[in-house]
């Protein structure tokens, strides 16, 4: 019996940061709480012991000037890595994200780039509310010039993670807090320098073509699974790049099945799914059998009580509601996860 | 460098600024042009210490700044010319100008946004063992950005190797410094509590600007970490456009003529005088307009660029 090396989402994170930082010995990371005796979820473990203070460091409760910083210094020449531990506070610095990251390689006519990647972490349940669990992610697909790479499954975060840090663009790197603890065999990780388009094909089926990005892959996966069970076959495909997306697997599958849900961890109304449905339709007009379904967070922020929150989040059981809507079959009985507002037995709080 | 060069370089600026200014109603400069008239002073003094590497970052109102620097004045007029030939081939106009062969980084047009990258400019230099500093040029305005404070913390915090220039002009836009800030308390006092070491000048005297920034520049070579120097200056004109303003009355008469009494040139004049230097100014301004009626010529007769695959251009 050979053991099996297992591995969690926040550890290829880690490896990433580290192989990526060993790679270019003029890489910077920082973030407050990167060298906290937390590490950020366990993903900024001993970045800077081996790297040093100098490379890897805390920083003051400055979001907007820190952006600022590391855009300047990655013009300047250095790759920058900049860490929060949610979204939410991110928001603080988008006269520096907009107005600078984005622009400036186009502004001043591709005379410099920027190589930074902005990790932002999206909480979710346990009451965190109205401000420490959104996800904004379509404000920044929507500016030119921003990469936005939204991760989902461990085999492929590292390759994700460090191909943005190789890059030389401005990257947001969106990581859903639900997903830190996913684990899987560490011989199954992707290697990092293969070419990644931002959308596979995880699973193949007829009846539907399931689109879904972050914390939903995993509920799209486990929807699949139910559905199976009553013989509707899915293609799931993950979407991991929002700014740009490769159309040629997704129209392919769209031209197949002729039905799409697209699923994503964001409000449903202006969202990326929003343009994803309306791209979808522009260009499957002809096969498609009926209109394009989304799948994301009501109008409404999160609220922050357990009792308020129960039907806030769609999930696998939503998925497959909607798809045998699509198919006219009776709804199966729904067996909902218990408590709803933590990812599983592992997490007991705070946030 | 010599009073006479010194002198040269000022009234440089300021014919560039002028020609600027006379040929704006032809519409042929068609971006936000926010002209340095009355404050090149600054511009010239801060550069006067600083080497071809070290870095610098401005903000709306760089013509000054980036032209004391080095940068390539043919290219500055082409660019507002909207022209390919322009610094920034036309992308980003008067209120972006970048010129790296003089390390003149970039300029950026909303207050406070260049403070930030200035330092993360003088952090890549302390990462990387450079020997260079970064000068962050901004106005009074911009002292009251969130930016600033946290730019300057940051880089006290680092001892990071940058010049912070406050160029104090009293007005953001029209608005006064009395409806800004409190009344007496200085833009180097906010400084010098965030730790960084202050000094205050009069930034119409050229001479005087040198002495401080040399204190200033000194010190951060040496690694005492980053400094802040306030710059009391005047813009002659209005915040952004070529004429004169003055009829809107925002500005007490007294105040303004006060101001223009002390233009940099003229104090810079009177140095010379006390100094009996002599100075053959109609042939000094025959070889500007030489160069200034070049620049305009070769921004004419350069070409628009054209919009060619724009959206592959917005990685690099």
């Amino acid at each position: 019996m050979v053991s099996q090396a297992i591995t969690t989402f926040a550890e290829q994170i880690n490896l990433a940061q580290h192989a990526a930082m060993q790679n270019d010995s003029e890489m910077l990371a920082f973030g407050l709480g990167i060298d906290d005796p937390k590490a950020i979820f366990n993903t900024t473990q001993k970045l800077a012991e081996t790297f040093g203070p100098k490379r890897v460091f805390d920083m003051p409760t400055s979001e907007n000037a820190m952006t600022g910083v590391g855009i300047g210094a990655a013009i300047a020449g250095s790759r920058v890595l900049m860490t929060h531990q949610r979204f939410d506070f991110f928001l603080l610095a988008m006269d520096q994200l907009v107005n600078n990251a984005a622009k400036w390689h186009y502004m001043f006519n591709g005379q410099m780039t920027v190589p930074i990647t902005i990790r932002l972490i999206v909480g979710r349940g346990w009451g965190q509310g109205p401000t420490h669990a959104q996800n904004l992610q379509s404000w920044f697909a929507h500016v030119p010039g921003l990469k936005v790479v939204v991760p989902s499954r461990t085999e492929h975060v590292g390759r994700l993670l460090y191909q943005s840090l190789m890059d030389r663009n401005p990257t947001i790197f969106i990581e859903h807090r639900w997903l830190h603890n996913q684990n899987v065999d560490a011989t199954k990780c992707d290697p990092y320098d293969m070419f990644d388009n931002g959308a596979q094909l995880l699973k193949e089926g007829q009846g539907v073509t399931l689109i879904a990005s972050s914390y939903m892959v995993p509920e799209a996966l486990h929807a699949a699974q139910k559905l199976a069970a009553i013989n509707i076959s899915c293609d799931i495909i993950e979407l991991t790049r929002l700014d740009r997306i490769d159309w040629s697997l997704l129209t392919s599958s769209v031209n197949k099945t002729g039905r799409v849900i697209i699923c994503e961890t964001a409000r449903k109304a202006y969202s990326c799914s929003a343009e994803i449905a309306a791209s979808l339709t522009e260009l499957c007009f002809s096969k498609l059998k009926l209109p394009p379904i989304r799948i994301g967070l009501p109008d409404y922020p999160e609220p922050t009580s357990f009792g308020l929150t129960k039907d806030y989040y769609p999930s696998a059981d939503t998925i497959v509601s909607e798809v045998i809507k699509l198919f006219s079959q009776p709804q199966p009985a729904v067996t909902p996860r218990t408590p709803h507002d933590v990812p599983g037995e592992w997490f007991k709080g705070p946030f | 460098m010599n009073l006479t060069q010194l002198y040269m370089q000022l009234k440089r600026i300021r014919m560039v600024e002028e020609a600027i200014a006379d040929r704006y109603s032809e519409q042929k400069m068609r971006c936000p042009t926010h002209l340095s008239i009355g404050q090149e002073a600054v511009a010239v003094g801060v550069s006067a210490n600083l080497t071809k590497e070290d870095a610098v970052y401005s903000s709306h109102r760089a013509h000054a700044h980036y032209l004391a620097k080095g940068g390539c004045l043919n290219k500055l007029i082409a660019e507002l010319y909207g022209k390919s030939s322009g610094c920034t081939g036309g992308y980003g106009g008067s209120m972006h100008l970048s010129d790296l062969n003089v390390s003149f980084i970039a300029s950026t047009a909303i207050v406070g946004n260049s403070i930030p990258l200035a330092v993360g400019h003088g952090l890549h230099q302390y990462t990387s063992n450079s020997r260079n500093l970064t000068v962050s040029y901004f106005g009074d305005g911009a002292i009251e950005e969130g930016a600033f404070y946290e730019s300057a913390n940051f880089a006290v915090v680092k001892q990071l190797p940058v010049l912070f220039v406050c160029e104090n002009n009293q007005y953001s836009v029209y608005s006064t410094l009395a409806c800004r800030q409190p009344n007496k308390r200085k833009a180097s006092d906010i400084a010098a509590a965030i730790g960084l070491t202050t000094l205050e000048v009069d930034g119409n005297d050229l001479l005087a600007v040198i002495d401080i920034c040399k204190q200033a520049t000194d010190s951060i070579r040496a690694g005492d970490g980053p400094f802040f120097i306030e710059c009391h200056t005047y813009r002659h004109r209005e915040h952004c456009g070529p004429n004169y303003d003055d009829d809107l009355g925002y500005r007490e008469p007294a105040e303004v003529e006060k101001w223009l009494k002390r233009d940099p040139l003229l104090v810079m004049k009177s140095m010379l005088e006390q100094h009996e230097i002599s100075l053959d100014e109609t042939f000094l301004e025959q070889q500007i307009r030489k160069e200034i009626n070049f620049a305009f010529n070769h921004a004419e007769a350069s070409s628009y660029p054209i919009p060619n695959n724009e959206e592959s251009k917005i990685y690099g």
